[in-house]
């Protein structure tokens, strides 16, 4: 198996470029947390020209709600919602500075294009593998939106967190790649 | 005349508490068997990958308590009461307050809003509760936390009388295919078939509580059909986690019950590879 590449945050435009679909990365460093509700009021800020809770330049936004923390841990479970209900706002984010999006699922070709436009990249974390995830976790604050409970925006410390690059700045796709290359329907 | 047994509503209080924190915590065996086998033939290096570190996520899930997904789902109950049980205080209240106290206790995330405001209820209830009344003094009660992403990708449909199998095959095997890595597969597909509308969408369900790829054995056709239509989608080359290979569902499971002649009810009720249910019997 191929070495994964290592990568801390902030993720430049530079880094972007030199990803492909398909890359297996370990990702250090600072992100943010923020999914439906998080997005829309973003979003909503952004199209009105106001201040943002959370600065977006450089960024990278994990579509994520954990768990809550047991006592004595830094957080619960955390993992990958799927991304397509923030496909909506996700060009948005990327004009407003966001470079990195972490989360599982197909997005659409407007989030696509905005990836190779912004020199962007989303990256696909694991669905499923949420108690593994909360080890790559060190720190975890929530900065924003404190009334939305789990899907409040966070601001997380992590270490070597496991992900693929799906979408890269070239237009391509691992879904689609990957299926085209082992698809067996006659 | 038989004789009536009496359960307190505080036994299931605390066993629906129970299941809810156990199958949060504790992938089933048949799961993580099926998984292995997967990851042993699978082909593709970033499928396998995938599949290896969803079987260490079983493993520290266990070793931690940690829940297996952060989606800890919405609490769907199924309960079958012996028509000589006879429940001392409120069944629903008691069903709804061990829910509340898994998910208070067992540190699980509270996924459930107002469909509108999207405000969350805090607790994670309302669950949904099914209740069948069989035959004995015992009460029977299956946990599922239920994910959204899965649940999301299914979906109940009227098709033509005339589809047939095929129509039905080619129905479920469409809506994996779009459903691609969205619903994280490795998936289950249940699949109910024929009744009503509701009662095909309560027949898949049902049908995703069966012990992993065990056959539907009622019917010859519908073991073929179940066998046949996962080879199918396993042809997609979606593969786990949507990264290519020949793992994208570990088993269809079929139910089936006569419906209308005008009429082809089909619920498709997809199921992540983190398919979580106990159950208890009191």
């Amino acid at each position: 198996m191929k070495n994964p590449k290592r990568i801390h945050t902030p993720i430049t435009r530079d880094i972007c470029e030199g990803l492909n679909a398909g890359d297996m990365v370990l990702l250090s460093g600072s992100i943010i947390t923020g999914r439906d509700t998080a997005h829309k009021r973003l979003s909503m800020l952004i199209a009105e020209g106001k201040d943002l809770p959370v600065k977006l330049d450089g960024e990278t936004i994990f579509y994520a709600a954990p768990t809550p923390p047991q006592p004595g841990r830094i957080i619960g479970s955390i993992g990958p919602t799927t991304s397509y209900r923030m496909d909506e706002y996700a060009p948005d984010l990327m004009r407003a500075g966001l470079i990195g999006m972490i989360g599982k699922g197909k997005r659409s070709a407007e989030v696509r294009t905005a990836i190779i436009k912004y020199k962007a990249v989303y990256f696909g974390a694991m669905g499923g593998i949420a108690a593994l995830m909360a080890g790559c976790i060190k720190k975890a604050d929530i900065i924003a939106y404190e009334d939305l409970g789990p899907e409040s925006i966070m601001r997380l410390e992590i270490k070597d967190f496991p992900l693929i690059v799906i979408n890269d700045t070239r237009g391509e796709d691992l879904y689609e790649n990957a299926v085209s290359r082992y698809n067996m329907v006659p | 005349m038989n004789t009536i047994r009496e359960i307190s509503c505080d036994i299931i209080v605390d066993t629906v508490r129970g299941l809810f924190i156990e199958a949060s915590t504790d992938l089933g065996e048949d799961v993580l068997s099926a998984i292995k086998r997967a990851a042993e033939s699978e082909d593709s290096e970033l499928g396998r990958y995938a599949l290896d570190k969803i079987i260490e996520n079983a493993k520290i899930a266990k070793d931690t308590s940690l829940p297996l997904c952060q989606d800890t789902g919405l609490a769907v109950v199924f309960v079958e009461v012996g028509q000589d049980v006879h429940i001392t205080g409120d069944f629903n209240e008691a069903v709804q307050e061990g829910v509340r106290r898994a998910y208070r206790d067992g540190f699980l995330r509270k996924s459930i809003c107002d469909p509108i405001s999207r405000e969350n209820t805090g607790d994670n209830t309302p669950a949904v509760i099914h209740i069948d009344i069989v035959k004995g003094d015992r009460i029977r009660i299956i946990a599922m936390p239920k994910g959204g992403g899965s649940e999301n990708m299914s979906s109940s449909v009227m098709l033509l009388p005339s589809a047939g199998f095929e129509g039905i095959k080619k129905h479920i095997v469409d809506m994996v295919e779009k459903a691609g890595p969205n619903p994280c597969p490795p998936v289950i597909v249940g699949a109910g078939i024929g009744g009503s509308i509701e009662k095909s969408a309560l027949l898949a369900k049902k049908a995703l509580l069966r012990s992993l790829g065990e056959p539907n054995r009622s019917d010859p056709r519908l073991s073929r059909f179940e066998k046949e239509t996962l080879d199918e989608i396993n042809r997609l080359g979606t593969g786990p986690q949507g990264y290519g290979g020949k793992t994208t569902a570990l088993a269809v499971h079929v139910e089936m019950v006569p419906c209308h002649i005008a009429s082809l009810p089909v619920t498709v009720n997809i199921q992540c590879h983190v398919a979580r249910h106990k159950e208890a019997v009191i």
